[in-house]
C-alpha cells in the first residue's frame, strides 16, 4: 500500500479542509472539482465520445466514462477529479520508481480516485477503482500543489498511486503551477492514453514511468482490462518527445513470467526505445483479485534480469526485494557500482556530470538538480 | 390512507412519522386469473397494465396504481387478499430495501407513487415504517426522480448509498469484486427490486438484472462486452441473491432506444407492471416489449444493431442459474 511519509489530509493547508466522514456524512460540493474535461467529442443525443484513452468511451448524458471520475451533463463532458486530491505522501523518488531521476530526493506524490483499466492485482485499489465520491478527498488547486511541494522540500511533484491518466486536466495544471515555482513533475502512469492527450499532458511531465504490465494482449484483456498495443505506441511517442522514460515490468507467477515474454519484451524495448532505458522487474505480491498467486520468486525476478542483459539491456533492477544486489546501478562499462540502494534509499551516488567517474562512461537520467 | 383521493406523498410520509397512517387493504376482485394458476417448473411472469393509470392527467394515480399493484401481486401468488402476498416475502421485524431506479429523473425513473404503494403494503405485512429504506446509489439522484429524502424518525427512509457508503471488503463472484452498499448489507433484511423497463445503449435492455449495478461501488467497469457476463456475475453476489425476493418493474413509462437516460422522443406511457420472483424471466419478457415497441416505431432488432442483451442468457446458464430465459419455461399472465 501507500508507504513514505503520510500527509493527513488536514495538513494540506488552511483552505483544505477535511472531509468530516460520519454514518451520514453530507455530500460535498462537487462543484469547486468539477471543471470542463479537455479531450473529448460531442455527439448525437448529447453524447460525447471521451477521447482521453483508448477505450474511448461513449457516453448518455448523466452517465460516467469506465474510470468512473468523468461525467457527461447535458452534453458537456467534466473530469470531477480537478484539485480533488485523495492521497498525498513525501515519499523517496525512489519507490516511484525511478532510478536514474534525482536519485536520493524526494517526491510530493498525490493522487485522485479513479483509473482506466482494472488491474485484479491492484495495491491501491481503494482508491484507483472508486468513484471520487467514495473517498474522502480535499481540495488542492494546483498552485497550492506547488506551494505544499515547496514546503516539503520536494524537488518533484509526482503523480502516482492510481491512474494519472484519468486526472491529466488537474496533472497539466499542477504541472505549470510546479514550473512556475520551480518545481519539476514526473508521472506513474499505466501509459494506456490516446496519442494526442498524451503529447499535451505528458509534455509537461519532466520524467515518465510507464508500468508495462506484460508483452501480450491476453494478459492485457484479462488481467489488465485493458490493450497493450496502446501502451507500447505510448512508449515509442515518449521516446520521439525526448521524454525520460523508466519501465517497470511486474512478474505475475504464472501470468506473464515465461522466457518468451521476457525475451520478447526485451527484444522489442532494445528495438525500439534503445538498450539505456532502465527497466525494473518488479516483485508481485498477492493483492485485491489476485490473491490466489504466490510472491513472484526472487529467481524468477533474476531469471528475467539475465535474459534483459543477455539481449544487451544496460540498466535492468529488481524491485521490491530490499537488498538485492540489483537494487543498484552499475557502470555498463566499467561494471563498477555508480549508485548504491537499500530499498528506497539511495546510499551512494558516485555519477559525476552524467557519467561514470572511473571511466567516463556516460550515464543516461538526470543525477542533479 | 385514502387510495380514492390523491394524496400526496408528503402526506402519507408525515403520517408514518406520527405513526398514523391508517392502511385501508380493501379486498379487490382478482382480474383474469382464471385458469393461470403458475405452472410446475415455471416461471411465472405477470404482466398488469391499466389503460386508465393516469385518468385525465398526465401523472400516474395514486390510487390506480397501488389498485394495479394489488392485482399484479393477487395474481402472481394466487391469493385474493392484497395484504397476504407481502406476508410471504416478509415478515415482521424484518428490514426490507426498496432499490429503486433514479438515474432518468422525473421522466424514467422507478414511480413514486408505485414505491409508496409498495411501502404501505409492506407496512400492513408487518414492517416497520423506518425498517423500510427506498433507495438506489445517490441522494440528490433519488430527489431528482421525486422521492422525498428522510434519513431519521419512524417514517419509511429513503437515501442513497452515498450516505452509509460501502463496504470495506470485497464481494467477489466470476468476473466481478466490488463493494457492496451498506444498505443492503446493513440495513437490508429482504429486497423488493423496483427497476424501469429500459432500453440500454450498452447492455441492450435494463431492467431487473441490471438495477443490482447500483448495489455496488464500480458500476462504471462493469459496462464492455455488452456488460456481459458481468451482471450475471454481480446478481451472484451472495448478499443479493439471498436477500433478493421480488422484482416489481416499473412499466408505467418504458423506453425502447436511447436508454438509459431519458429521452421523451423514445419513450412511451405503457401503463403497466411487470413482477415476478425470477428477475431473468422478467428481463426476457421485458426484452420481447421493448422489441415489439421497436418494431412498431420501424426501428431494427436490439440484435440487428448490435446490442442484444446476452446478458440474460448468461444469468440463465449452469455457471449463474439465476432463472429461467427459455420462453417455454415461462408462465406469463396478464391481469
Ligand atoms: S479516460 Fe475514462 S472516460 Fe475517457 S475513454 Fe478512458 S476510461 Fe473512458
Amino acid at each position: 500500500m501507500l508507504s513514505g511519509a503520510a500527509l493527513s489530509l488536514g495538513d494540506l493547508g488552511q483552505d483544505l479542509v477535511a472531509v468530516p466522514l460520519s454514518a451520514f456524512p453530507q455530500k460535498l460540493d462537487d462543484s469547486r472539482f468539477t471543471v470542463e474535461a479537455r479531450f473529448y467529442q460531442k455527439i448525437e443525443n448529447k453524447r460525447i465520445k471521451c477521447k482521453l484513452c483508448p477505450r474511448e468511451c461513449t457516453v448518455g448524458d448523466r452517465e460516467r466514462g469506465y474510470c468512473g471520475v468523468r461525467e457527461n451533463r447535458g452534453g458537456t463532458y467534466y473530469t470531477l477529479v480537478h484539485s480533488r486530491l485523495c492521497a498525498a505522501h513525501v515519499d523517496p523518488i525512489e519507490k516511484k520508481p525511478f532510478f536514474h531521476y534525482l536519485p536520493g530526493t524526494m517526491a510530493f506524490s498525490l493522487a485522485t480516485a479513479g483509473c482506466n483499466v482494472n488491474c485484479k492485482f491492484c495495491q491501491n485499489w481503494d482508491i484507483s477503482q472508486v468513484r471520487p465520491e467514495q473517498v474522502p478527498a480535499n481540495y488542492a488547486p494546483p498552485r497550492s500543489v506547488a506551494d505544499l511541494a515547496r514546503q516539503y522540500h520536494c524537488p518533484t511533484i509526482a503523480y502516482t498511486y492510481s491512474e494519472p491518466v484519468v486526472f491529466s486536466e488537474y496533472l497539466m495544471d499542477a504541472a505549470d503551477a510546479g514550473h512556475e515555482a520551480g518545481i519539476r513533475s514526473v508521472v506513474v502512469s499505466n501509459g494506456y492514453m490516446q496519442a494526442d492527450a498524451l503529447k499535451a499532458a505528458y509534455g509537461k511531465m519532466d520524467a515518465v514511468k510507464i508500468d508495462l504490465k506484460a508483452f501480450s494482449e491476453s494478459y492485457y484483456r484479462d488481467v489488465v482490462v485493458g490493450e497493450l498495443k496502446p501502451v507500447l505506441n505510448a512508449l515509442v511517442t515518449l521516446r520521439k518527445m525526448g521524454k525520460w522514460t523508466e519501465i517497470v515490468y511486474l512478474v505475475v507467477p504464472t501470468l506473464n513470467d515465461s522466457d518468451a515474454e521476457f525475451r520478447g519484451l526485451v527484444r522489442w524495448i532494445k528495438t525500439n526505445l534503445g538498450v539505456d532505458v532502465p527497466v525494473h522487474f518488479a516483485q508481485f505480491h498477492p493483492e485485491y483479485l489476485l490473491k490466489n498467486l504466490p510472491i513472484t520468486p526472487v529467481p524468477t525476478l533474476e531469471r528475467a534480469k539475465a535474459i534483459a542483459d543477455a539481449e544487451g539491456l544496460h540498466y535492468v533492477y529488481i524491485g521490491n526485494v530490499p537488498g538485492h544486489p540489483a537494487e543498484n546501478t552499475y557502470c555498463p562499462k566499467c561494471r563498477r557500482m555508480l549508485v548504491e540502494r537499500v530499498g528506497l534509499t539511495a546510499r551512494q551516488m558516485l555519477i559525476r556530470k552524467n557519467a561514470c567517474p572511473f571511466c567516463q562512461q556516460p550515464i543516461p537520467g538526470v543525477w542533479h538538480a | 390512507m385514502d387510495q380514492t383521493s390523491d394524496t400526496s406523498r408528503r402526506d402519507f410520509l408525515k403520517k408514518c412519522v406520527m405513526g398514523t397512517a391508517v392502511l385501508r387493504t380493501a379486498k379487490l376482485p382478482l382480474l383474469g386469473m382464471a385458469g393461470q394458476e403458475s405452472t410446475p417448473g415455471k416461471s411465472k411472469v405477470v404482466i398488469a397494465n391499466d389503460a386508465q393509470l393516469r385518468g385525465a392527467k398526465t401523472t400516474v394515480d395514486s390510487s390506480r396504481i397501488a389498485s394495479l399493484l394489488d392485482r399484479a401481486m393477487q395474481s402472481l401468488f394466487d391469493l385474493d387478499d392484497p395484504i397476504e402476498p407481502w406476508k410471504k416475502l416478509v415478515r415482521a421485524g424484518q428490514r426490507v430495501g426498496v432499490k429503486v431506479n433514479a438515474l432518468g429523473g422525473r421522466g424514467l425513473s422507478s414511480n413514486v407513487q408505485l414505491v409508496e404503494a409498495i411501502c404501505e403494503r409492506l407496512q400492513e405485512a408487518g414492517i416497520r415504517g423506518n425498517d423500510t429504506v427506498i433507495w438506489d446509489r445517490d441522494t440528490e439522484e433519488l430527489e431528482r426522480a421525486g422521492f422525498h429524502v428522510a434519513t431519521a424518525g419512524n417514517r419509511v427512509q429513503c437515501f442513497g448509498s452515498d450516505r452509509l457508503g460501502y463496504e470495506e471488503r470485497l464481494a467477489t463472484y466470476g468476473s466481478v469484486g466490488s463493494r457492496l452498499s451498506k444498505i443492503l448489507t446493513q440495513r437490508s433484511d429482504v429486497l423488493i427490486n423496483v427497476p424501469v423497463l429500459k432500453d440500454h445503449d450498452g447492455a441492450g435492455v435494463t431492467i431487473a438484472l441490471k438495477n443490482m449495478y447500483g448495489v455496488i461501488h464500480n458500476p462504471n467497469k462493469y459496462h464492455p462486452n455488452g456488460c456481459n457476463p458481468y451482471i450475471a456475475d454481480v446478481n451472484m453476489l451472495p448478499e443479493i441473491r439471498s436477500k433478493m425476493r421480488l422484482t416489481i418493474c416499473d412499466a408505467t413509462t418504458a423506453s425502447y432506444e436511447g436508454g438509459p437516460g431519458y429521452k421523451p422522443q423514445y419513450s412511451w406511457k405503457n401503463d403497466g407492471l411487470i413482477i415476478s420472483q425470477d428477475p431473468v424471466a422478467l428481463d426476457y419478457i421485458g426484452w420481447q416489449i421493448i422489441e415489439r415497441k421497436r418494431a412498431e416505431k420501424g426501428l431494427k432488432t436490439l440484435e440487428g444493431v448490435g446490442r442484444s442483451p446476452a446478458y440474460i442468457a448468461t444469468a440463465a446458464d449452469a455457471g449463474h442459474r439465476l432463472g429461467m430465459n427459455d420462453p417455454r419455461r415461462i408462465a406469463t399472465v396478464e391481469v
